[in-house]
């Protein structure tokens, strides 16, 4: 269970963006958020993904309160979440070539021997081909490098997955076959998903259960 | 179809802009050479006094003429510059490297560390450089190694408030959350992805430092508080001209100088190209 109590999150203290939201996603259960821009549902997944401290509330993870946030979490709860954000320029270290961006969270944790056959793994499977691993992200095309992303969210075979707004810079094929690329992954390994977005069809259709962000109890901030 | 002819508004600009990188850059590139091939290749004694030749103008034997006691000013000039340049250049290693650390320490760690570093930048360059290097250099006695020092000291500031505000932009990007969230230590979010990216800023705040540094060489051994008079460097050159200038001799002053101003120049001639391949916007904005 990833269970969400109460949490006041927000980026000043004194004027949180929203307050006392609650929410809870099962074991492989597909969670959809819904909200309009602006509303703190990023926010919110970033603190279940353990990036952002809230300033109140908790977050629990398979019955084990989160140790910390960001750096000061432990490894193998922040590893227990894969990420997938908007915007996949942002999201990529300019430097980096595709392979090593896919490659590295294994060798951030000491684990190089594996890259070279998750990598081609996971690349095949988010249909990138292997004459785009050398570039670097300006090279390619919003599509591939959220592909590029998406498989790194994957590496690790993280129990939970958030995707937060994955899909809204992307065209409809490339969404499709990201979307069955993520439920493919969670078909085999029982991960449960929570996805932000305000496409209201595309999250119907992907996930077991939607929310909306009105209906999670919040009181907004002032 | 006639041929469509179209004259850029930035030609004019750009082709002074090539000139001037053109010959800055051919200027330090002399000036490397002198200073690398002049002194093992001559084998002269910089310090070989001719009371004979005493304040002779330029001549085709000394072409920058002789100093108040015979000794020739080109070779002077460029044993001067030998020593100004490596002075300038470690200086700027050492101010970079400290402004680096402690810009990115105080960035990645934030907090009261971010506040206490921060304010400490402040407090340091409330003092006036010059000041602040005369304090240090005067608790050593004269030599390159104190000079260095001191320039390196009070010159960190600038670097590490801009290595800082890089760092804090780079540290809100997405891609940081994504290496946290795949397990990145600090340390290795902060080589990996933080690092590199402000390297090329700092880069050019060292070479932007290295004229500073050298004229602040040159402020401390014209003031007689740099390197000892016997060693030529630019400074010492300049300070030991003064009496003649007042005699009306203008060489051992002038040929100095010009070695100060013209080698700056051309440093930093580099160093604005260098910042405007970093920061095109701002060029295109002027060209459009």
């Amino acid at each position: 269970m990833l269970e969400l109590q109460d949490v006041t999150a927000g980026y000043e203290r004194r004027a949180p963006v929203f307050r006392d939201v609650s929410l809870t996603v099962a074991p492989g259960e597909a969670v959809g958020l819904l909200g309009p821009s602006g509303c703190g549902k990023s926010t919110l997944a970033r603190v279940a993904a353990l990036l952002h401290r809230p300033d109140a509330g908790r977050v629990v993870i398979d019955g084990t309160p989160a140790g910390g946030w960001r750096h000061r979490a432990p490894r193998a709860q922040r590893t227990a979440f894969g990420v997938v954000f908007q915007q996949p320029r942002l999201s990529a270290d300019p430097r980096l070539r595709l392979a090593d961006l896919v490659a590295e969270p294994l060798r951030a944790n000491g684990r190089s021997a594996e890259v070279a056959d998750a990598v081609r793994e996971l690349t095949e499977r988010v249909g990138l081909g292997p004459e785009l691993l050398g570039r670097r992200p300006h090279e390619v095309s919003d599509g591939q490098l959220q592909r590029a992303c998406l498989a790194r969210a994957l590496i690790l075979k993280p129990r939970w997955l958030v995707c937060d707004e994955m899909t809204a810079m992307l065209d409809a094929s490339t969404t499709a076959a990201l979307v069955a690329v993520v439920e493919e992954y969670r078909a085999e390994s029982g991960a449960g998903l929570l996805a932000v977005g305000h496409d209201r069809v595309l999250l119907r259709r992907w996930c077991d259960r939607t929310v909306e962000w009105d209906g999670l109890g919040a009181s907004p901030g002032e | 179809m006639a041929e469509l002819t179209w004259k850029p508004v930035g030609a004019v600009r750009r082709s002074t802009r090539a000139w001037r990188v053109r010959s800055s850059a051919v200027i330090v590139a002399l000036v490397v050479l002198a200073v690398l091939i002049v002194p093992p290749l001559v084998q002269l004694d910089e310090q070989a006094v001719d009371l004979a030749a005493k304040l002779q103008p330029p001549s085709f034997a000394h072409p920058f003429g002789t100093d108040d006691v015979g000794r020739d000013l080109l070779l002077r000039c460029i044993y001067g510059l030998r020593v100004s340049l490596l002075v300038g250049f470690v200086a700027a290693v050492v101010a970079t490297v400290i402004g680096t650390a402690v810009g990115a320490a105080a960035a990645a760690s934030g907090g009261w560390f971010d506040r206490v570093a921060m304010r400490l930048v402040d407090l340091f360059s409330s003092v006036p450089h010059l000041l602040l290097g005369i304090f240090i250099v005067a608790m050593f006695s004269p030599g390159v190694w104190p000079v260095v020092i001191s320039v390196g000291l009070t010159h960190w500031l600038s670097t590490a408030r801009i290595v800082r505000s890089e760092v804090l932009s780079l540290r809100s990007r997405p891609y940081v959350d994504a290496a946290i969230s795949g397990g990145a230590s600090r340390w290795r979010v902060a080589v990996r992805h933080l690092l590199p990216g402000v390297l090329p800023q700092a880069g050019l705040a060292a070479v932007l430092m290295i004229p500073h540094a050298i004229w602040h060489e040159s402020a401390l051994s014209f003031l007689g508080l740099g390197l000892p008079t016997h060693q030529a460097s630019l400074g010492t050159l300049v300070q030991s001209a003064r009496s003649s200038l007042l005699a009306g001799d203008w060489w051992p002053t002038l040929f100095p100088g010009l070695f100060i101003i013209v080698p700056t120049l051309a440093i930093a001639g580099l160093a604005g190209a260098w910042r405007e391949r970093l920061n095109p916007r701002r060029r295109s904005e002027l060209m459009l």
